[in-house]
């Protein structure tokens, strides 16, 4: 079992290194060969407190954090140093150990720094290890690094000593530490980390330990990368040289990368003064013909919805990215949930249109940020990227190539000057922005400074010059007109690969979910269709318009389906029932909003008990079950 | 032809091409303060030499956002308070195009004052016109926040109890570079500024006293008024930040004495405006980022090339 997959979990307190330390581990497994998964955990303050990342890294495809893990590096011990005085925050001694306990299968490892950590103070600690047949190696980590450079290098000690247990060699991390380190700190960190590597291996016999590295190739190079990349390289090759925010977890990631970007590549960052002018500067800058973007998580969203209706009104393209953390308000703001769904499908006055998208992994977070961007300006409408804490934050490695496109920097339907000559309307100076009678709804735009291009965006209700207008017989066009454009963006969509399927075609059951649920969802699939359960799932990706048709036939082709969700209210479950408009007795839900991400284990226990047994009780996980209701 | 045209192109400008072809019933009130306004800007563009084409004039809500509506230049009539946000973005965007923001009191002192303080703070460099008539017209008369302390209305039947806000102190202080206050009474000195802001390289800020005889019914508010530059009693260098602060703060107490004092109060040459500093810094583009999006031989770059790398 342990040797087809390594799930490492390094635990200390938030300021420790745990970030750097796993990211260079997780490169380190990718590049000899393995497909790597990482999931972060860390609390809402900024030194101190528990932490850990997890790095779950197969030869198979990995899709998942998986459950549980088999690896534990107990690094830190929750406090938070100060330098310069020794003073230290916090209280959580233990909590590095005792708090991974739980989690830790049967047999796996335990490496602690038994210079800053305790385990006597853990009840009942040696009996937990003797009853799962856990190998615990207590190592003084922090004074093997003090001895050979800084206190700080003990994560690297920590990796040596993992290596040398799982039967990695050192050349990967080796060579990733001599990329990323100056050299007054390389050649210390170096030597920590061959004597915490031969240590282990002369002081035990590590080929006891049952847990081991699993060997892997990669058909073609592989890269580390977390949806927070992917969106704004998206973004980039899209064209986007524009972006305007306010901090917010988690969309700060997203707001932070492009920022470091985008002047050298002749672009603009604003951090302005709140989200209401974030958003509103976007639409600014697009109006003056550049592609622009904004974005925040819930409550700075929330100050969106009224540049967000301007845009709307105004047919101004703009792409919005929401960053989903648990609420309402402030919520817990390091952990996902994906209960912002309805605010963003319908936040802002009107019968207004806009266009959400919700990637369901990174892959896919490339491809719909630059969708996003697309469908924005070739429809002139706002669209919003819609993801979550879970999916910005975890590293995935994704083939190379998937990133190898050509950018698009077209700005949709805008008119040169020249063809703004030839426009019958012009004539009397006034050139008709919001024409009545458009193909597909979407009227050429001008851009401020062209000749013969004058007109007025306004977000009251307008004739097709922009002058405002309360005419009946306008009103009713110009909204026909808007509202045609969402019918052509979901035949544009129809065009587009953006759903996922997963498991055998003709299965009894089904499983809908959306956005980071995806990859979890599809792991449960595959565990339960080897465990004899005919099931497959549909990772649904447009929010708005809403892929009906496909979604109908999906829960047409199956006996019941199971609506998986990070929500408390069954957000998604009710998005597919009003757009269906029946089928609400095949349609039961399993909710988590306990601010952790669904497991595997979670929906094969949550389907089995709920679809196979019958009885609902997904009992033993903080899940929630309900059942299907008639229409 | 180029992208962008329009776009410091020299010659005649006549002030009816400000006019629409087809003009909208003004909705405004007969005697309104807003129609010198509109009046002082159809005389100052073209003085200036900017065309209606390569003009963009954003606007907020109230009976001063409908000035888009009687001035045809490229416009955005955006949302209550938020003319500045759309307007500095667009003047980023593209700096050659000449940005002026307006609104009124409520829409910019009031709703919009973050967006204000810090547009201030940044120096773009653009004009901003705010309609001040010390009430809510649009809305029908309601306390604004520069209605005189006691000032009555239907929301404020007791009377306000809050002292009135200070804008050119306010913008002084937040980093304005230009500050000046005119009055509709006053049409040439408003032309006169106005031609000034737009010219100046910076935040230029005017408040502009507009009367309002529909809900503050004294439409002889703002008479006589005084030109503080022009007068002997208010000696001042408007250059120098302490006496316009000074100057400012018997301005704005005298105003609800009353005594209308009006001209510029502080003009600072030499403060790069925001573009300037961001372009210095690295991080804004020399040219017009707006115009790349036309340049066919323009290569953009792409991800791939640039980032992948740094994951592998
Ligand atoms: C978010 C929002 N709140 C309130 C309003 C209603 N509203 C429209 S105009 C206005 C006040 C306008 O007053 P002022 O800015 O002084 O302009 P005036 O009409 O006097 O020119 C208000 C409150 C609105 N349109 N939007
Ligand atoms: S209500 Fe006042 S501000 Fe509005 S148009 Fe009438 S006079 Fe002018």
């Amino acid at each position: 079992m342990t040797d087809q997959e390594l799930i490492w979990r390094i635990s200390g307190g938030s300021g420790d290194g745990i970030a750097s330390t796993s990211q260079n581990f997780a490169k380190a497994l990718m590049r000899s060969g393995l497909n790597v998964f990482t999931h972060r955990h860390y609390p809402s303050r900024i030194r101190g407190g528990h932490t850990y990342t997890e790095i779950r890294a197969s030869a198979d495809p990995v899709r998942s954090r998986g459950d549980g893990y088999n690896f534990l590096l107990a690094l830190g011990d929750s406090f938070a140093r100060n330098p310069q005085e020794g003073a230290v925050y916090g209280n959580e001694e233990i909590k590095p150990l005792s708090e991974n306990l739980d989690e830790l299968r049967e047999g796996g490892v335990i490496v602690y720094d038994e210079g800053l950590l305790d385990p006597s103070e853990i009840p009942n600690f040696d009996e937990r290890v003797e009853e799962n047949d856990w190998h615990v190696f207590p190592l003084d980590l922090r004074g093997l690094a003090r001895d050979m450079g800084r206190e700080v290098m003990r994560n690297t000690a920590g990796v040596g000593a993992t290596c040398a247990l799982i039967g990695m060699d050192l050349e990967h991390v080796e060579d990733l530490m001599r990329d990323a380190m100056p050299e007054k700190i390389l050649d210390p960190n170096l030597e920590i980390l061959e004597t915490a590597y031969d240590q282990v291996r002369e002081e035990y016999d590590v080929e006891e330990v049952g847990v081991s590295v699993p060997t892997g190739e990669h058909e073609e190079t592989q890269l580390l990368m977390s949806g927070s990349d992917a969106i704004s390289y998206g973004a980039i090759d899209e064209g986007c040289r524009f972006i305007a925010g306010y901090p917010m977890t988690p969309w700060t990631e997203v707001f932070t990368i492009m920022t470091q970007n985008l002047p050298e590549l002749g672009g603009i960052s604003e951090q302005v003064e709140d989200e209401i002018a974030a958003a509103a500067l976007a639409v600014g800058a697009s109006h003056a013909g550049v592609k622009a973007m904004s974005g925040s998580s819930g409550g700075g969203f929330a100050l969106m919805s009224e540049p967000l209706g301007l845009a709307e009104m105004t047919e101004t393209p703009v792409v919005l990215v929401e960053a989903m953390r648990a609420g309402p308000s402030t919520g817990m703001p390091t952990k996902p949930e994906q209960s912002d769904l309805e605010h963003v499908l319908y936040t802002s006055q009107g019968d207004s249109q806009r266009v959400v998208l919700a990637p369901g992994t990174v892959e896919e977070a490339y491809e719909q940020s630059r969708l996003a961007f697309r469908l924005a300006y070739e429809y002139q409408i706002p669209t919003i990227l819609l993801y979550d804490q879970k999916l910005g934050g975890e590293l995935v490695s994704v083939p190379k190539s998937h990133f190898d496109r050509e950018p698009n920097p077209t700005l949709g339907k805008t008119l040169t000057e020249e063809e703004l000559a030839e426009q019958p309307h012009s004539a009397d100076g006034k050139f008709h922005r919001f024409q009545h009678d458009a193909e597909d709804g979407v009227t050429p735009r001008s851009i401020p400074g062209q000749k013969g291009g004058r007109f007025l965006a306004t977000g009251n209700e307008h004739d097709p010059t922009g002058h405002i207008s309360e005419s009946p017989d306008n009103r009713v066009a110009q909204i026909d007109r808007r509202t045609q454009k969402l019918e052509a963006i979901r035949a544009d969509l129809d065009t587009v690969d953006t759903s996922s399927y997963a498991g055998p075609a003709d299965a009894e059951y089904g499983i809908l979910t959306f956005g980071s649920q995806q990859g979890t969802v599809e792991e449960a699939v595959d565990r339960l269709n080897d465990a004899g359960v005919s099931v497959k799932s549909l990772g649904v990706s447009d929010m708005l318009p809403f892929p009906t048709e496909e979604v109908e036939a999906f829960v047409e082709s199956v006996d019941e389906v199971l609506v998986v969700e990070m929500t408390a209210s069954g957000q998604f479950r009710g998005l597919v029932q009003k757009n269906l408009g029946r089928y609400g007795e095949k349609l039961s839900s399993l909710l988590k909003y306990n601010g952790n991400p669904f497991e595997p284990a979670e929906v094969v226990d949550g389907f089995e008990a709920a679809i196979v047994e019958g009885d609902g009780d997904a009992s033993g996980h903080q899940t929630t079950f309900v059942p299907a209701a008639g229409d | 032809m180029s992208t962008f045209s329009a776009i410091g192109e020299e010659r005649e400008i006549d002030r009816d091409e400000y006019t629409p072809g087809v003009e909208p019933q003004p909705t405004w009130c007969p005697g309104c303060g807003d129609f010198s306004v509109l009046k002082a800007l159809k005389q100052a563009l073209p003085e200036v030499g900017r065309t209606p084409e390569e003009t963009l004039l954003c606007t907020g809500i109230g009976c001063s956002g409908k000035l888009n509506s009687y001035l045809d230049t490229y416009g955005f009539h955006t949302i209550h308070g938020r003319s500045l946000p759309v307007a500095r973005a667009a003047k980023l965007a593209n700096p050659d195009l000449e940005v002026i923001a307006a609104g009124g009191d409520g829409d910019g002192y009031g709703i919009g004052g973050n967006h204000f303080i810090h547009t201030a703070r940044e120096n773009h460099d653009m004009t901003y016109i705010v309609f001040n008539n010390e009430i809510f017209g649009l809305t029908k008369g309601q306390t604004s926040p520069t209605s005189p302390k006691g000032h009555k209305s239907k929301t404020q039947p007791s009377g306000s109890a809050k002292e009135p806000l200070k804008p050119l102190s306010m913008s002084l202080n937040a980093g304005a570079s230009y500050v000046a206050r005119t009055a509709a009474v006053n049409p040439n000195q408003a032309k006169e500024i106005l031609i000034e802001a737009i010219e100046h390289d910076g935040f230029a800020h005017v408040d502009f006293l507009t009367q309002c005889p529909t809900w503050n019914k004294d439409a002889r508010q703002y008479v006589p008024y005084i030109d503080v530059n022009d007068s002997d009693d208010y000696e001042f260098d408007r250059t120098d930040r302490v006496e316009a602060a000074e100057m400012m703060r018997t301005t704005e107490e005298a105003l609800y004495d009353g005594e209308v004092l009006t001209g510029r109060f502080y003009v600072d040459e030499d403060r790069p405006s925001y573009g300037q500093e961001k372009r210095q810094i690295g991080e804004m583009p020399e040219e017009p980022l707006a115009e790349r999006y036309w340049d066919d031989d323009y290569e953009w770059e792409r991800s791939y090339d640039r980032f992948v790398g740094k994951h592998e």
